[in-house]
């Protein structure tokens, strides 16, 4: 298989805190996500399946080894060319929403799409309103995002992450804070993303059900993959 | 990079939190207002007293000096390298007051380019009969155009009229505090003796006020020809020319060409004056110190209120970030909340500076000693203005810089995983 087909390839990714005594986080970490794949990280509390993520999203770049996304060496990148692969490639959902609470819905949505600058801010404002309709809040756009509900505010967060047609949506126990209808409304959308826009998705979650029903799982213990 | 869209979460920031912003705007706006009124009030106080010196002292005065003769017959006649000479007793020779050629001077004086216009005067020592005692005092004969002109002398005549110098024959204006020592009004007559015993009986038509108590004691002012008259000397008597140069900073230079050129005595007014520059300056600094403290404390509370804001604004830093702004994006939000709020105070600050500013100059200054001063001196230089808002500009962005580079260097995945 091509390179061209990995969205992310991860080689030798190790990671180490220092602080109070050298503990090794991550060991020799090898993972590849394709293409349009849906694919969940569980392990237990510790075991490193979140400082991965961070590693895999760009955000932490204090790690040894080797990180490509679409083909692009990220350990390469000085910081700024990582946001903007961050901007242009990744989309986020934390288990907290994040949104901006002075800004309205809608202008939460819209805010990656104007630092893309890739279309003009009323086309920005019109794909926002089409993904906040995918995900059947357009009616919410001109409130407040803390006049919503919790599950309201996570899909807000998601229509974020979409706006600018990433490679691959990042997840950090996105349906942590949900109750089982939503966390089925987040799943049911994800899988949508993946089948209908061919959009990867990693998403590391405690949540065995959801995780059951990706397309793989990565099970991690001690800072490593292990093999199921 | 996209500043409009910077701009806009800059606005949205300083907008949900009002109060503080207008606040912190608040500190500026005093600082801003506070420098502008105090510069324009210090530096027309400066102007005023400046002028009460300068509008009236020539920029350079030609006149003979009464001393010792630069050489000696000896001293031609020996040749002093082989020869000691020592004469005992120097005494001044005889020399006049009078400027020889003083008609030629001046009108080479004229056709100079670099004179404004000069001024003859001849100064008479005098003695004013007062009952059974004798004042002392110097009469003053001016050429009453030229130095109305000039040295703005109209404006100091405080009662009468300037052109009776000219018009009434033998008439004299008065120091104020001379007057109210010979206890003379107006119309009254006044015996005069001049130092070399002629006497002239002169009529009081004006009074004259400086500023100085004391050298209003010993002045009066005459036609140059009534002084003419007084000293029994011919029309072409002049003891003093007085030159107003274009340039001010020439004099020194100028004063010794023409003391060597007509071989008289030149004094410059930098010379003659030298304190007056040293009192401005130390007045301005005062001035310039005061305002930058405020400005000072201003910048303080934009830093605190920042740094404020960014403790709040940890969540909105990391998402931002994680969303792909840069560093660079970030420190540019908070730089563009300070510099808002720097612009907004400033600009207050110049409207209320002028309107202080304003009200000080309509407010009434009367003074004994400033007879033409009716309201505060107040200096309206856009100078002040454009330098104030420059200083609030550099202020904010300076207490803006520390916070947002601290926002700038926020690790997202701190934040993030700490929830």
């Amino acid at each position: 298989m091509s390179k061209e087909h990995l969205v992310i390839q991860a080689k030798h990714i190790s990671k180490s805190f220092h602080d109070p005594v050298e503990i090794q986080i991550l060991k020799e970490v090898h993972l590849q996500v394709k293409r349009s794949e849906f694919v969940s990280i569980m392990g237990k509390s510790g075991c490193g399946k979140s400082t991965l993520l961070y590693i895999l999203s760009t955000m932490d770049t204090d790690y040894g080894g080797e990180l490509y996304i679409d083909g692009d060496a990220m350990h390469q990148f000085e910081h700024n060319d990582l946001a903007k692969v961050r901007n242009e490639k990744i989309g986020f959902v934390f288990q907290f929403h994040y949104l901006l609470p002075e800004f309205s819905v809608l202008q939460n949505v819209m805010l990656p799409g104007l630092k893309l600058g890739k279309y003009s801010d009323e086309e920005v404002e019109h794909r926002a309103m089409e993904k906040l309709r995918i995900l059947h809040i357009e009616d919410q756009a001109l409130k407040r995002a803390n006049q919503l509900s919790g599950g309201q505010k996570q899909r807000v967060a998601i229509a974020r992450a979409l706006i600018n047609d990433p490679l691959i949506i990042m997840g950090d126990e996105p349906t942590g804070n949900l109750d089982s209808r939503n966390s089925d409304i987040v799943f049911d959308i994800f899988r949508e993303i993946s089948a209908v826009s061919g959009q990867s998705l990693l998403v590391v979650t405690h949540d065995e059900d959801f995780a059951k029903r990706t397309d793989r799982i990565i099970e991690m213990a001690d800072g490593q993959i292990v093999e199921k | 990079m996209k500043f409009g869209l910077i701009f806009k979460i800059s606005k949205t920031h300083l907008l949900a939190r009002i109060k503080q912003s207008l606040i912190a705007a608040l500190g500026v706006t005093f600082g801003i207002m506070m420098f502008i009124s105090l510069m324009s009030f210090m530096t027309g106080l400066n102007a005023m007293l400046d002028n009460l010196i300068l509008n009236r002292t020539p920029h350079i005065k030609l006149y003979n000096e009464v001393k010792v003769s630069d050489y000696q017959p000896a001293e031609m006649f020996y040749d002093t390298n082989t020869t000691q000479i020592k004469i005992n007793s120097l005494k001044p020779r005889n020399s006049k007051q009078e400027i020889r050629n003083s008609l030629q001077i001046m009108e080479a004086l004229r056709n100079d380019p670099k004179v404004l216009g000069i001024a003859p005067k001849v100064n008479v020592q005098a003695f004013f009969k007062s009952g059974i005692t004798d004042i002392n005092g110097l009469i003053n004969g001016i050429d009453v155009k030229k130095e109305a002109d000039l040295f703005h002398f109209g404006d100091y005549v405080v009662e009468g009229q300037v052109d009776d110098l000219i018009r009434v024959n033998n008439s004299i204006i008065m120091g104020k505090g001379l007057a109210d020592l010979m206890l003379v009004k107006i119309g009254d007559v006044v015996q005069v003796m001049a130092a070399n015993g002629n006497d002239l009986s002169m009529k009081v038509v004006g009074f004259y006020q400086s500023g100085f108590a004391d050298f209003d004691k010993g002045q009066a002012f005459v036609a140059l020809k009534t002084a003419q008259k007084l000293m029994g000397m011919p029309n072409s008597y002049i003891s003093e020319i007085q030159v107003k140069l274009k340039d001010l900073t020439l004099a020194p230079v100028l004063a010794k060409t023409y003391a060597k050129m007509f071989e008289v005595d030149a004094l410059d007014i930098q010379t003659a004056n030298a304190q007056f520059e040293t009192g401005t300056n130390i007045r301005n600094i005062i001035s310039y110190a005061v305002s930058f403290t405020l400005l000072l404390v201003a910048g303080f509370g934009i830093y605190n209120i920042l740094n404020m804001l960014i403790y709040e604004k940890m969540d909105d830093i990391a998402i931002l970030k994680a969303t792909g702004f840069s560093g660079g994006d970030v420190r540019l939000i908070f730089i563009f909340q300070a510099m808002l709020i720097g612009i907004i105070g400033g600009i207050a600050g110049l409207i209320f500076g002028f309107l202080i500013s304003y009200g000080i100059s309509i407010s009434p200054f009367e003074t004994e000693a400033l007879p033409t001063i009716k309201t505060f001196p107040v200096n309206f230089n856009p100078l002040y203005y454009i330098s104030g808002i420059i200083f609030a500009l550099i202020t904010t962005f300076l207490a803006g810089l520390l916070p947002a580079n601290k926002a700038a260097k926020i690790d997202p995945v701190e934040i993030i995983r700490g929830k």
